[in-house]
């Protein structure tokens, strides 16, 4: 790789050996890729330092159990270990760790909840802002458009690309750790204009206004493309964050859509002819109503009993818009006895909704606002969950496998509607 | 090289050399809720690989996907000592980039004939990534001489 002085400097260990490990594993990283240089960036999205119960155990055996060493032989794949400094470049912490109000709800043990505020508080000392959120974006890291990033977490990565125009690839743990301490990542993929242009035509020819029609659309998108970039035409209604939000976490999970366009709508894509470049698209698909329904089948295939014992609402992270949303339609009703309702929002979101008093009209309807994390993350359900209900594409994609449950999926309204009820009368579009 | 056993050529992504049998799948593998990591399995509900094993088998697949945690879970199959021996992918992604260096692994891309189209499960395989070389010698014929 071509390195500029001060990062060869930085290899030489001139600015510690905290950052000369950090340069060594970039410099590894970006000649697997074929990458010819580093590029600078001010925005990092990672889980630096975070730990788990193996993890934990690993580093007692082999390196002492520091946070430092977890760092070190973890987060920088280090065979030395070092003293971890400050962050060189703006970076937050995603998800991830326990609800600090609400741990004991998410089944965490004492034990497990004090890992996870000890390796927070570590990381916090170094810069790190805590914002433990799949949505960086809603939390107060939006970044410019053209900025490079280097995010984790496939749904903000694909919204950070796609709505925002920023440029980030799928960073990993390690790379996004590397990151925090050296301001650089590898000049390669969706960096670059000529990466940047679209691969597949997808013609919608149905309306697509609600947030459950986006999230279908996502999810037949990822699934029709897998890690290319679809260019989407047709009409579009209210294509706003949460939209965005819910259509690019479905196809980054039924594929690995990193960065799609929307003629007329994403900010690379005034026309088609932007949005494709010079290349023509290599397939054509077609999005209709039996595309629809077929996704919402697929969606719904693991669902049989209609009594269901668990909403889970906020994947991605609820925005504030949609804790009132469901505030809304939980007036004048209870969550059934027979079963949970969980939200999950940011710290940031969660404050202003406690101020709003959001917070407390869910709590007062039965149901509870969590933080940081969701129930695939933290493979926690309410006990005894055998059939949840999501609105999210994504999580419906994830929660069955990893919880081994049933899962329905629907609108918000049908979710809120089987949280008062106990059972899931959702209607297919 | 006669009949039985042939050579590719790539790039390499991660040095190193190591030799063993092959694992074979046309499907990507993801990393977080795809496999796990203390047994070394494939775990994803609709994978053809599901309920098999990688440890120290020549892992012979497209690639990446899926979450962003890839790399990290697959560190973790190097921690507990399940990874695979080498790695030979064709499609380049930053996850399994990333995820071949913090593994540790010999791995190669970039090459000059589709390994998916040559090499089957059971092939022993010789990868030297450093030259960017791998020796394949067919299971069939090679009970069969």
């Amino acid at each position: 790789m071509n390195l500029t002085d001060q990062e060869r400097a930085m290899l030489d260990g001139q600015d510690g050996k905290a950052r000369q490990k950090a340069m060594e594993l970039l410099v590894r990283y970006g000649e697997a890729l074929g990458a010819e240089r580093l590029i600078a960036t001010d925005n990092i999205a990672g889980v630096p330092g975070s730990s788990n119960p193996f993890l934990q155990k690993y580093y007692h055996q082999h390196g002492g159990g520091s946070y430092d060493a977890i760092f070190s032989f973890f987060d920088l794949d280090s065979d030395e270990l070092v003293e971890v400094p400050k962050a060189a470049a703006h970076t937050c912490h995603l998800q991830g760790g326990y609800d600090p109000d609400n741990w004991q709800t998410l089944g965490a043990t004492p034990e497990n909840f004090k890992i996870s505020q000890e390796s927070e508080a570590f990381i916090a000392g170094r810069g790190v802002q805590i914002l433990k959120t799949c949505t960086p974006y809603l939390a107060g890291n939006v970044p410019a458009r053209g900025e490079h990033c280097a995010w984790m977490e496939s749904s903000a990565v694909v919204y950070c690309n796609s709505v925002i125009g920023a440029r980030t690839n799928t960073e990993g743990r390690e790379s996004t750790s590397a990151a925090m301490l050296t301001g650089k990542i590898p000049d390669w993929g969706f960096h670059r204009d000529e990466y940047r242009f679209g691969s597949h035509l997808i013609e919608v020819d149905v309306e697509i206004e609600s947030v459950m029609d986006w999230g279908m659309l996502g999810y037949f998108v990822g699934d029709a493309v897998q890690e290319r970039i679809p260019v989407l035409t047709g009409g579009f209604g209210g294509a706003d964050l949460i939209r965005h939000k819910h259509f690019g976490a479905a196809a980054a999970s039924s594929g690995g859509v990193e960065m799609y366009h929307i003629v007329g709508i994403t900010p690379e894509a005034p026309s088609l002819t932007a949005a494709f470049g010079e290349r023509k698209p290599v397939q054509i698909i077609r999005y209709g109503l039996s595309e629809r329904r077929h996704t919402y089948d697929n969606l719904n295939s693991k669902a049989r009993d209609s009594q269901v014992d668990y909403v889970m609402l906020g994947c991605p992270h609820y925005s504030l818009d949609q804790i009132r949303d469901a505030c809304r339609m939980l007036e004048g009703r209870r969550v059934s006895a027979n079963c949970k309702l969980w939200i999950f929002t940011s710290r940031a979101v969660k404050a202003v909704s406690d101020a709003q008093g959001l917070s407390k009209q869910l709590r007062d309807a039965g149901a509870v606002l969590l933080t940081d994390t969701c129930s695939s993350i933290s493979q926690a359900v309410p006990p005894g969950t055998k059939v949840a209900a999501l609105d999210s594409a994504k999580q419906t994609h994830y929660l069955p496998a990893i919880m081994n449950i049933q899962a329905w999926f629907g609108s918000t309204q049908d979710c809120i509607n089987a949280a008062a009820t106990g059972r899931w009368n959702g209607v297919a579009p | 090289m006669s009949g039985n056993s042939f050579v590719l050529k790539g790039r390499k992504v991660v040095g190193g050399v190591a030799e063993g049998e092959a694992l074979v799948t046309r499907q990507t593998i993801s990393g977080w809720g795809g496999i796990n990591p203390m047994l070394g399995t494939i775990t994803e509900t609709r994978h053809e690989l599901r309920g098999q094993s990688f440890k120290d088998k020549i892992l012979v697949f497209p690639g990446a996907k899926g979450s962003s945690a890839w790399s990290a879970v697959f560190h973790m199959t190097r921690l507990s000592g399940t990874a695979p021996k080498a790695m030979l992918f064709t499609e380049m992604t930053t996850k399994i980039a990333l995820g071949a260096v913090v593994m540790r692994v010999p791995s190669i891309t970039d090459f000059d004939r589709n390994p998916l189209d040559l090499i089957e499960t059971g092939d022993w395989v010789k990868v030297d990534a450093d030259r960017g070389i791998v020796e394949v010698r067919k299971a069939a014929l090679r009970t069969g001489s």
